[in-house]
């Protein structure tokens, strides 16, 4: 009898559970289909769910019409090379403090924090003013630059969450047994540190893939990434469906992907390991 | 010794994180706070000289300025109420035993990853549109005029994409408090015979309380600052300017420099006071 209560919870568990989550989907899995149809059936009246003639059409004409591989190479450039700056610049930073703490260690990492509080628009201009004065408005290198900066502290954030996790007795171990700094780092901290390191780039790849104020207001025609190119599509030609889905999907595809593979990390990198 | 050694090797270590935060921080800052002192209009002068506080009085004074506070505090406090009530609500349900509880999450939490031009745009156009939008053939199917969303509805519009972008985050972190919840406290209490609704106010709420703060701060610093969902749908008209689509349009669209700067640093202290707040709880939690 219990059994069967059990059970009969569960089922309607279950339904309700899917039915919220094909709702909240349901955008994104409606943007994907109709990057299928052709521009008649997209708008067709009423809508049209499954049964059209799938065609690959619109992905053919928007990567004909528009220079997609660029926008996509500067997306691959910003999210990528922002990343790989901000591991580099970030991971001595997390070791010394996850390890040689100081009475300020706490400090810093809270002012780090605090500086990615900076709402982006109070400090617009001066940006804006600085690209233009070193010629690197509209240009990659600039926009690198700045989102590992934004960056930075949840880097730095992550990587000590991480770091502090990796017990210290291994490293007094290793320098009992006269390993220097430097080995200390190479042999015995980075092969443990590599996972922590390897989700960290994930989130950050996937937030400065995203990232929407400096990419919309530093690029024009040369470094605009994926996020720029959509925008692109605000009027009139957001009005073609199909066209508009395909692009949609080709921007979020890759990152859709590398998101759900990083769910985990996701809760604790965002909250600065408030909530674990 | 050893120590000595290492204590200087990390402080070189952690200097390049440091001096770049640092900079970041203070050179724009200091710029900002400079122009907003000074009659500045790149396209019409440039810099005209000192102003004293003017921009800062005109900037709270001009005509444009409480509509787009109003503006700010719907949006943030309308995504805040819909996401977090909706989260929890979500994370609940999450939580039970279910079938195919993984791929459940996975099409939950999938609006996160979407980039904020794209979400904007689907919503504006596939959705919202009020001739060919899925809304509009949804409202003809119960025989309603379909509603012109971005026109006529435009702040519930942008409070509906921007709810829908952040309800995955804030379901993802409540969930993972929740599931924290020790388990056999919930069957005691069951047994003991206390309802779900006493079960939920006086064991899982005082529960998330710690979880519904952060989520409550961290969404109001990124809320405040939204763009690309504004810049995208309606570009600030129909009444959806916010505090940073004006400092925005001030600053970028008029070259105002100096009145937008002034903006800029209303913001600036705005965001700050939220940042306290965010601090004194991830501080507390940190055992350096």
């Amino acid at each position: 009898m219990a059994r069967n209560v059990t059970n009969k919870r569960k089922i309607i568990n279950t339904t309700a559970a899917w039915a919220v989550g094909l709702l909240i989907f349901f955008p994104i899995l409606w943007t994907i289909l109709t990057s299928f149809k052709t521009e008649a059936q997209a708008i067709a009246d009423p809508p049209i769910f499954l049964g059209f003639d799938w065609t690959l059409e619109n992905y053919k004409a928007v990567l004909e019409r528009s220079n997609y591989g660029r926008f996509l190479w500067n997306s691959i450039i910003i999210a990528g090379g922002s990343t790989i700056l901000g591991i580099i610049i970030a991971v001595p930073a997390a070791w010394s403090m996850a390890f040689v703490p100081s009475k300020r260690t706490k400090d810093i990492l809270l002012w780090m924090l605090s500086t990615k509080m900076l709402p982006a628009v109070g400090v617009l201009y001066p940006i804006y003013l600085l690209c233009i004065r070193f010629g690197i408005l509209d240009s990659k290198i600039a926009l690198v630059f700045i989102l590992m900066l934004i960056n930075l502290p949840i880097i730095v954030w992550m990587l000590y969450t991480y770091f502090k996790e990796i017990p210290g007795e291994i490293l007094e171990a290793a320098r009992m047994d006269g390993a220097s700094l430097k080995d200390e780092v190479l042999y015995v901290l980075t092969p443990m540190a590599i996972p922590g390191i390897a989700s960290t780039m994930l989130l950050n790849v996937i937030l400065a893939w995203n990232e929407a104020f400096w990419t919309l207001n530093l690029t024009a025609a040369k470094a605009a990434p994926l996020t720029a190119f959509i925008a692109s599509y605000s009027s009139p030609e957001g009005l073609f469906y199909a066209k508009l889905s395909a692009a949609s999907t080709m921007a979020i595809a890759p990152i859709l992907i590398l998101g759900w593979f990083s769910q985990k990390q996701l809760v604790s990198g965002l909250t600065f390991g408030a909530v674990k | 010794m050893a120590t000595q050694h290492s204590r200087s090797a990390a402080r070189l270590m952690m200097a390049p994180a440091v001096v770049l935060l640092l900079g970041w921080m203070l050179v724009p800052l200091t710029m900002t706070v400079y122009f907003s002192f000074k009659k500045y209009l790149p396209l019409r002068g440039g810099d005209l000289g000192w102003a004293g506080f003017d921009n800062y009085v005109r900037f709270v004074t001009s005509s444009a300025f409480w509509p787009s506070v109003m503006t700010t505090l719907i949006i943030v406090g309308g995504v805040l109420a819909i996401t977090v009530i909706l989260g929890i609500g979500l994370a609940i349900l999450l939580n039970q035993p279910m079938w195919g509880q993984g791929m459940v999450r996975i099409l939950v939490i999938a609006p996160f990853f979407v980039m904020p031009t794209v979400s904007a745009l689907v919503w504006k156009n596939m959705f919202m549109d009020p001739n060919y939008g899925l809304l509009a053939h949804l409202w003809e199917f119960f025989g309603a005029t379909p509603v012109q969303w971005l026109s006529q509805a435009s702040l519930t519009s942008i409070v509906i994409i921007v709810s829908w972008q952040w309800l995955p985050f804030a379901t993802l972190i409540l969930l993972t408090a929740i599931q924290s919840l020790d388990r056999e406290q919930l069957e005691a209490a069951e047994m003991d015979g206390a309802p779900a609704s006493k079960r939920f106010a006086f064991i899982t709420l005082p529960h998330l309380g710690r979880a519904i703060t952060v989520v409550i701060l961290i969404q109001t610093i990124f809320l405040l600052s939204i763009f690309a969902e504004i810049y995208v749908t309606t570009g600030g008209a129909f009444g959806t300017k916010t505090l940073t689509y004006l400092i925005f349009q001030r600053v970028l669209e008029s070259q105002n420099v100096g009145l937008g700067s002034a903006g800029g640093v209303y913001a600036i202290i705005l965001a700050n006071i939220v940042a306290i707040f965010l601090m004194r709880i991830v501080g507390k939690n940190l055992d350096a």
